[in-house]
């Protein structure tokens, strides 16, 4: 659990709010860290004015990820998560988009550590980073042909020929 | 005193032998020469590399077997010795490290993830080693105790004592390289 700092965490809401009004979809308190929900359009923007913000700086990106839930209507999605290094503040933005509609914008300009996070959600997701200077695998064999963590693929490798059915009970 | 410093030597091979002269056949000599001179690349990736860490410690000491110099260059090595999960991205890189090897060769793959994937039952791990290269012993055990890694040398010992000098030109053996795609 993280220590929250209760005056910069309703600051960041604040300016959250006056700077980008509407698209901030949703603004919730998740255990330990405020969560904001935000368009996927404004993402690289957003990021931006938290770093330049003079009393917020967010300015250390501690991970970023991606996600599938198959069972939602924008089932893929990213996830920051920014550190406020000066308030010891960490927030979570998170930013959802369909299949048909995978590219969001990259945060490669803002934080260039974002450069192989990116690679490795483009790795296992398939989310295309508009932006991102060098958008290949980073982590699975060069010429896979498909995005492994999707929730569309059996777990099970279909090419292991020991695993007997009645061995596993089915 | 004497108990102390006994010496064991290895038994000579079957053959004729008279005042002066010791006559066998040159196969027998080399197997001999050879089992009791391999020399491992350890192609060691996870646990069963720290067991085999285990295995040349002087508690269980490979060195007994005539294997006191590790090689770390494919090109002066006899047997490869694969321990630990091979990632199907590493899988071209190991069979690049087995073609390096100069004939003979033997591989050994310890442990359940270089035998057949082990609990890595997933896309991103190669389902054993023999995928990419021709094995000759497997090492069950996950991972298997140094005892398990010893009986996996002498069974590789024994391969090598009793190999013909003429297997590695036979049609057979180009063949089965071949199924790998090795030249």
């Amino acid at each position: 659990m993280f220590i929250i700092n209760q005056e910069i965490v309703d600051l960041t809401s604040e300016k959250l709010r006056n700077r980008f009004g509407e698209d901030i979809l949703a603004d919730e308190m998740q255990m330990d860290m405020p969560v904001y929900t935000v368009k996927k359009e404004i993402i690289g923007e957003l990021l931006r004015f938290l770093y330049d913000d003079e009393t917020l700086k967010y300015c250390f990106l501690t991970t970023l990820c991606g996600i599938h839930y198959p069972e939602s209507n924008q089932p893929f999605g990213v996830i920051y998560h920014l550190h406020s290094l000066e308030n010891n503040q960490r927030i979570r933005i998170k930013t959802f988009t369909t299949l048909e509609d995978i590219a969001i914008p990259s945060a490669t300009a803002v934080f260039a550590a974002a450069n192989w996070m990116e690679r490795e959600a483009y790795d296992f997701y398939g989310i295309l980073f508009t932006g991102h200077p060098n958008l290949k695998r980073i982590l699975n064999v060069e010429d896979m042909d498909y995005f492994p963590m999707r929730k569309e693929y059996p777990l099970e490798d279909g090419t292991r020929e020991d695993k007997h059915d009645e061995f596993f009970g089915r | 005193m004497d108990s102390d410093n006994k010496i064991t030597y290895v038994d000579a091979p079957d053959g004729y032998s008279g005042s002066g002269f010791f006559a066998t056949s040159i196969d027998k000599a080399i197997g001999l020469a050879r089992m009791n001179s391999l020399w491992p690349l350890p192609f060691a990736t996870s646990c069963c590399g720290i067991e085999f860490m285990a295995t040349m410690a002087p508690h269980y000491d490979l060195a007994r077997f005539g294997m006191e110099r590790l090689s770390f260059s494919p090109r002066q090595s006899d047997l490869l010795m694969v321990m630990g999960t091979i990632s199907k991205k590493m899988g071209p890189i190991l069979q690049e490290v087995y073609v390096q090897m100069a004939e003979p060769r033997w591989v050994i793959a310890v442990g359940a993830c270089a035998a057949s994937g082990g609990l890595f039952d997933t896309y991103s791990v190669l389902q054993g080693i023999d995928r990419v290269i021709p094995v000759d012993v497997y090492v069950p055990g996950c991972p298997p105790r140094p005892e398990q890694i010893i009986n996996g040398i002498i069974k590789i010992q024994e391969l090598v004592h009793n190999e013909s000098g003429r297997r590695r030109n036979s049609p057979e053996y180009k063949e089965l390289l071949a199924t790998y795609g090795i030249e």
